[in-house]
């Protein structure tokens, strides 16, 4: 007998009569504002915050701390200041970037989270091997819980998304908090009004 | 590894030498249980969630067949190749074989306790294959050639000055130096390195959706998709119990999981594979190993419903004072207690009963697993299998005998106080292990049966 049909037969045969699907309560709104959490949520973790009304300000924003570097962007306004053209290149070659800019459908304000697909990424590993990470997001955007988050993701078929929640972070070294483990040294959330 | 043969009492005992080390350690894990409790107190409905969790593992266990039928066929519809291993040496053997048929020899890897479960690294490394782990915690405890001592701090046990001292003779820091930001920064060049020249990427899974295909991994360094996004060939490793029904449900599961875990409000990555990139690989291996035994038991059976996060050992007063290693399993602490002796009763059988039974991991478990009556019911199961260690089935004896008789009981309790008091030697000495970390209790002069009979009036 294969492993498979091994492994299935002993699950029938163990599992027990079957309970039911819980029924999803309502979970409670949690009374405050959602974008004043997530604002203190992202800054609480250790991501910078700006609020901007444009693309010219998100612009100005890169040229003020970014003067050196490499830059991508799959948005397209950005191809004057950033690198638009990387879908088709190979991953390694990312490996330089000092900074990548994307687009994120929605915020979620319990914890600072904002969703990023594939299709918004130019390539998947671009929001991870840059060095500085800059993410855009619509002020109506930003959800309250990730009950919400997922009712609002529903069945998109992305081949491949990710919640980010700040920059890359490790506390294995006697607990102490170090930013920019693997992936990017900062955050920056852009809220666009 | 003379370690395996060592009981948990043992090894506890080995840890307990550095007395300000056990301080240390302590201190560490519970700071990290007041983190969990200060970010879950601010959750509205945080019991909600968790027994919404709770519920919904009872029901995936319940109806797994189908849903582990369900998730395999979503997964090869995604592109994914699926595979099945028994145990763990059917594990290890689908992961080299996937290697040997890409002539790659060289992986990374990151955080999956199924592959510590499965010894892999051994396994890889007696077969040619050199594995870097990438987590930074894993690398340490690599580098330093023991085991992780904690499932989600695999390196909680050691001081930054011997973290210093393995990359100064590993990765060339600098003698003495001990600051964790210089120390993470070469690690940081380092696994770069690794992760644009391997070819090969081994990741574990923390949730996989049935309704989907896709599955869910969770890191707060970007290790996974570091090393998933640029390797040819990404295989994915999962217990059959991490399934979850539909995408909705990680609503719950990401509410629970790192707040309960390290008290952040979710980590810093929670990546969503659904389908292999162009020209990539992907393996998933769906691995038994004892799993689908624990689920015929029906005592123990909710331990499978366990996501993994570590809470209960954070808050265990015996797993902060005796450290992970002593656990001499994968899966340390009271979860590993009640997940070890189904995989080997017998060695082991020590586990169970290294706990006061106090409750706090059933406390804090965010999927409400009965922990401390698990490791009561494994208790009675060892001792009636025969592999009670023999002083203590020695002792339950007497203890029997001596309850049984009220003429054995009295005689015996007049004996007690008087070698208490006239020969307090005999008692307090080091082959008495109860003494070891007590005082012996003053004698009282008379017992509670007598003084009653003189008081009564």
């Amino acid at each position: 007998m294969s492993s498979r049909a091994q492994i299935l037969a002993a699950v029938l045969a163990n599992q027990p009569t079957i309970l039911p699907m819980p029924a999803f309560q309502p979970f409670s709104p949690t009374g405050e504002n959602s974008f004043d959490k997530f604002v203190a949520t992202a800054k609480g973790i250790g991501s910078s915050v700006y609020f901007l009304s444009g693309i010219a300000q998100v612009k100005q924003l890169i040229y003020t701390n970014f003067s050196a570097g490499r830059i991508i962007s799959p948005i397209e306004e950005l191809s004057d200041v950033a690198e638009f053209d990387f879908a088709d290149l190979d991953a390694h070659t990312l490996e330089d970037v000092e900074l990548g800019v994307f687009k994120a459908h929605f915020g979620v304000a319990e914890n600072s989270a904002l969703w990023v697909t594939e299709d918004l990424l130019g390539k998947r590993v671009s929001p991870f091997i840059c060095q500085h990470l800059m993410l855009l997001v619509n002020k109506t955007d930003i959800l309250q819980n990730m009950h919400q988050a997922y009712d609002r993701i529903g069945a998109a078929n992305y081949d491949f998304g990710t919640f980010i929640a700040g920059p890359s972070k490790t506390a294995d070294i006697e607990q102490s908090l170090v930013l920019g483990a693997h992936g990017p040294r900062s955050l920056a959330v852009v809220i666009l009004d | 590894m003379i370690q395996e043969l060592k009981d948990h009492a043992t090894l506890a005992d080995d840890f307990n030498k550095d007395e300000d080390r056990v301080g240390w350690h302590d201190d560490t894990l519970w700071w990290i249980r007041e983190k969990r409790d200060k970010i879950a107190w601010q959750v509205p409905d945080w019991e909600l969630l968790r027994d919404a969790a709770s519920n919904i593992k009872d029901h995936v266990l319940s109806n797994l067949n189908p849903y582990l039928l369900q998730f395999e066929a979503n997964a090869i519809a995604n592109g994914i190749t699926v595979h099945w291993a028994a145990d763990a040496a059917g594990h290890n053997q689908i992961v080299l074989n996937i290697l040997r048929e890409k002539e790659i020899n060289k992986l990374v890897k990151s955080k999956s306790m199924l592959t510590e479960e499965c010894h892999l690294n051994d396994f890889l490394a007696d077969n040619g294959v050199d594995v870097i782990d990438s987590d930074l915690g894993e690398r340490i405890v690599q580098l330093a050639e023991e085991p992780p001592s904690h499932i989600v701090l695999p390196c909680i046990h050691k001081k930054k000055e011997e973290i210093g001292a393995l990359f100064h003779k590993h990765l060339g820091t600098p003698e003495g130096n001990s600051d964790p930001q210089l120390l993470t920064e070469a690690a940081r060049h380092h696994l770069r390195e690794t992760f644009l020249s391997r070819k090969a990427t081994v990741t574990g899974i923390n949730f996989a959706v049935a309704e989907t295909g896709e599955f869910v991994i969770c890191t707060n360094e970007g290790n996974a998709d570091m090393g998933a996004h640029l390797a040819d060939v990404h295989i994915a490793c999962m217990g059959i119990e991490k399934i979850i029904p539909e995408r909705k449900d990680l609503g719950v599961f990401l509410r629970l999981l790192a707040r309960s875990a390290t008290g952040q409000p979710i980590t810093t990555y929670s990546s969503h594979f659904k389908k292999p990139r162009e020209n990539q690989e992907m393996h998933i291996i769906l691995v038994d190993n004892g799993r689908t035994k624990q689920l015929g038991r029906e005592d123990f059976r909710n331990s499978l419903k366990c996501i993994r996060c570590g809470a209960c050992m954070n808050t265990c007063p015996v797993y902060r004072r005796s450290g992970g290693h002593s656990y001499h399993y994968a899966i340390t602490g009271p979860i590993g207690a009640i997940l070890a002796p189904n995989l080997d009763m017998e060695k082991y059988s020590d586990l169970p009963f290294a706990s006061t039974l106090c409750g706090s991991c059933t406390n804090v478990c965010p999927v409400k697993i009965d922990i401390h009556q698990q490791l009561y019911k494994w208790r009675q199961v060892i001792v009636q299998n025969g592999y009670a260690p023999k002083a203590k089935e020695l002792s339950m004896k007497m203890m029997a005998f001596t309850l049984s008789s009220p003429f054995v009981y009295h005689t015996a309790g007049k004996m007690g106080r008087a070698v208490l008091k006239y020969a307090p030697f005999t008692v307090n000495n080091s082959f008495n292990p109860w003494y070891k970390q007590r005082d012996m209790p003053e004698v009282p002069s008379a017992s509670f049966g007598e003084w009653y009979k003189k008081n009564r009036n």
